[in-house]
């Protein structure tokens, strides 16, 4: 240990990061979302013809092939933009509690969004989609502020498995709760049971505008707080000793990621596992780095929710298998694997 | 990058809740020094330093840099300044080497600057400096105590603060890694004139490594000069409640405590006796 500490950068390029291999994971991903936008589009319960699709996309709405077509545009866009959302919204919640099974469904917070909207439309008449939204976003946060705040109880703060038995206790207990609001009114039940277990089938552009401006401004949050999310990583000591503010940035990266599932929930129901299992697998290709993993899990969520809203179409045909389910049906395995793993510990 | 900020305690009262941990502390940090502080466990060594770098506020009195108050100044703005390597920092799992290192650009970054050559030159440096530089794409849990511990001190350079506040570094490390560590933060001492503070356990190693020592006891500060005013035989027994000898060093000349327990401590005055003479 000589004093070379006077001799600076002998090596810059040596500690360069492997840039080239996450650009081409990146292109991977795009090129997958951009297929599997393709197929859901060309894919669906009625066969359509290559040229009736093509004309669809022109927008014409001639025959019921392209009618079906037409349809299946504005499905295609909600399922990306929902997926995003959701993959976003749990790289940042995993980020924000350093805990590696943190995701909006696991959480319960996908269900507090539900709650509040089925008991506004129940009690208070809900209507409009913009205040649906809002209602969305504050049950979000209320249920974020509630699970966190009970993971947190006696020692050892919130590590993983407390936070994840608190979000599931919550879920279940709010569950129940949406269940009794809604059951008694039989005029607004059928709806609630579908839209709970969430779905893109029934997508229209002027419901995905509703939410558009509520999902940017959490994408814009998120995303910026990437460099906050690589601080608090080290601990909330070195992140402070590295001049962050630990209770703001942590705070508002939450925001951000409330927003977004909130917003999705509203506008696609309670959709659970993708924000679990998406950060995960783009924490395999990309690393750590949550400037990489964080739009990384944007375009690996929309990949996975626009697959499994395709392969919801095919398996069940003539009828369709909604995206709630198969997410749940991927992602099951996925915590158990995790929560199995040797090194449950906060991330 | 020479050394002249002047860090000092100043009538500093700690607590958590109801429970004073430090009570009207008064302490100067020697500037391009470096001071070791000492203590029994749980006497507010480690809430001391967390104190002085902004992330316990004191209950009363202020901890201060270059005359301003610490909890008033921009957190990055302090981060840029002075260093802190917590007990059990957090590696996240599969983290490279020179990817931790370089989380410690942070407060040199803002939101939309993008990675500079400066940033690359500091982590090249402190890679260099900690001959880590092999290990650079290597994963941090895939590494040695030493090794990981070393990575820690890189981050901590890469941050380029002229004071730079360890607590316990040598923890969990073995006798040549604990000697390899200070060895290491002997050297940013005298070619940077980085001042550095860090709390010990080994009284022995403290007195070697420190330039300036502090021994706590009760919240309050024992006894604070070199080792060879402050590790005495009783102070010795007035921090520790421990019987002990003190004698000179004959590595270093500085002075080593020798532990007396009940058992194992008949005493050889010959041996003793010249061990010391010489």
């Amino acid at each position: 240990m000589t004093s070379v500490l006077a001799t600076p950068a002998p090596d810059a390029a040596v500690v360069r990061r492997p840039g080239p291999v996450r650009f081409l994971w990146l292109l991977v991903v795009v090129g997958l979302l951009v297929a599997l936008m393709a197929l859901s589009v060309a894919v669906g319960s009625r066969g359509v013809g290559w040229s009736d699709i093509l004309a669809a996309l022109g927008g014409s709405t001639d025959n019921i092939g392209q009618a079906a077509v037409t349809k299946r545009i504005p499905r295609t866009v909600l399922a990306v933009v929902v997926g995003a959302a959701l993959g976003l919204s749990g790289a940042v919640m995993q980020g924000v509690t350093r805990n590696p099974l943190a995701d909006p469904g696991v959480l319960g917070i996908n269900m507090g969004a539900s709650l509040a909207v089925v008991a506004g439309i129940a009690w208070f008449g809900l209507f409009s989609a913009t205040s649906i939204v809002w209602t969305a976003i504050v049950g979000a946060g209320v249920a974020a502020v509630f699970v966190y705040a009970v993971g947190s109880l006696g020692r050892g703060g919130a590590t993983p498995l407390k936070l994840a038995l608190a979000g599931a206790a919550t879920s279940a207990a709010l569950t129940s709760f949406i269940t009794a609001v809604a059951l008694p009114r039989g005029d607004i039940v059928e709806n609630v049971v579908s839209w709970e277990i969430g779905g893109v089938g029934g997508a229209t552009f002027d419901g995905i505008g509703t939410v558009a401006p509520f999902l940017l401004l959490g994408l814009v949050v998120s995303l910026l707080s990437a460099r906050s999310l690589n601080s608090l990583a080290l601990g909330d000591e070195l992140a402070a000793g590295l001049g962050e503010r630990v209770a703001l940035a942590r705070g508002v990266a939450a925001l951000g990621s409330v927003l977004l599932c909130g917003a999705a929930t509203a506008v696609a129901g309670p959709i659970g596992f993708v924000g679990l299992v998406v950060p995960h697998l783009c924490r395999l290709l990309v690393g750590v780095d949550h400037r990489w993993l964080l739009p990384f899990s944007a375009i690996a969520g929309a990949c996975l929710l626009t697959g499994a809203d395709v392969l919801g179409r095919i398996v069940a045909r003539p009828t369709e298998l909604d995206v709630g389910i198969l997410t749940a049906i991927i992602g099951a395995p996925f915590f158990i694997a995790i929560v199995r793993r040797q090194k449950v510990r906060e991330l | 990058m020479t050394a002249t900020h002047s860090l000092a305690a100043e009538d500093l009262t700690l607590a958590y809740g109801e429970r004073t941990v430090i009570e009207g502390l008064d302490l100067l940090v020697p500037p391009g020094r470096i001071t070791a502080v000492v203590g029994a466990n749980a006497c507010g060594k480690s809430t001391l330093l967390r104190s002085m770098s902004r992330l316990l506020a004191p209950r009363s009195g202020r901890v201060l840099l270059d005359g301003k108050a610490v909890h008033r100044l921009p957190a990055k703005e302090l981060a840029r300044t002075l260093g802190l390597l917590p007990q059990s920092p957090i590696a996240p799992e599969g983290i490279t080497v020179a990817d931790l290192v370089g989380r410690g650009r942070h407060p040199h970054q803002r939101v939309f600057s993008r990675w500079s050559k400066e940033d690359d030159a500091a982590v090249a440096a402190a890679l260099d400096a900690t001959e880590t530089t092999p290990l650079a794409d290597r994963a941090v849990d895939e590494l040695s105590g030493g090794q990981r511990q070393r990575v820690w001190i890189a981050m901590a350079l890469a941050q380029q603060t002229d004071l730079l506040l360890l607590d316990e570094p040598t923890t969990f490390l073995d006798v040549a890694h604990q000697i390899e560590v200070l060895d290491l933060l002997t050297d940013l001492n005298r070619t940077r004139g980085t001042t550095i503070v860090m709390v010990l356990h080994d009284l022995n190693l403290a007195a070697r490594y420190a330039d300036h020592l502090v021994a706590l006891s009760g919240g309050q500060i024992h006894a604070a000069g070199t080792p060879e005013d402050v590790l005495t035989e009783e102070c010795v027994r007035a921090v520790f409640g421990l019987d002990s000898q003190v004698i000179v060093d004959p590595t270093s000349g500085k002075p080593l405590m020798l532990p007396m327990g009940r058992h194992h401590t008949a005493p050889r005055a010959d041996v003793l006796q010249s061990t010391s003479g010489s």
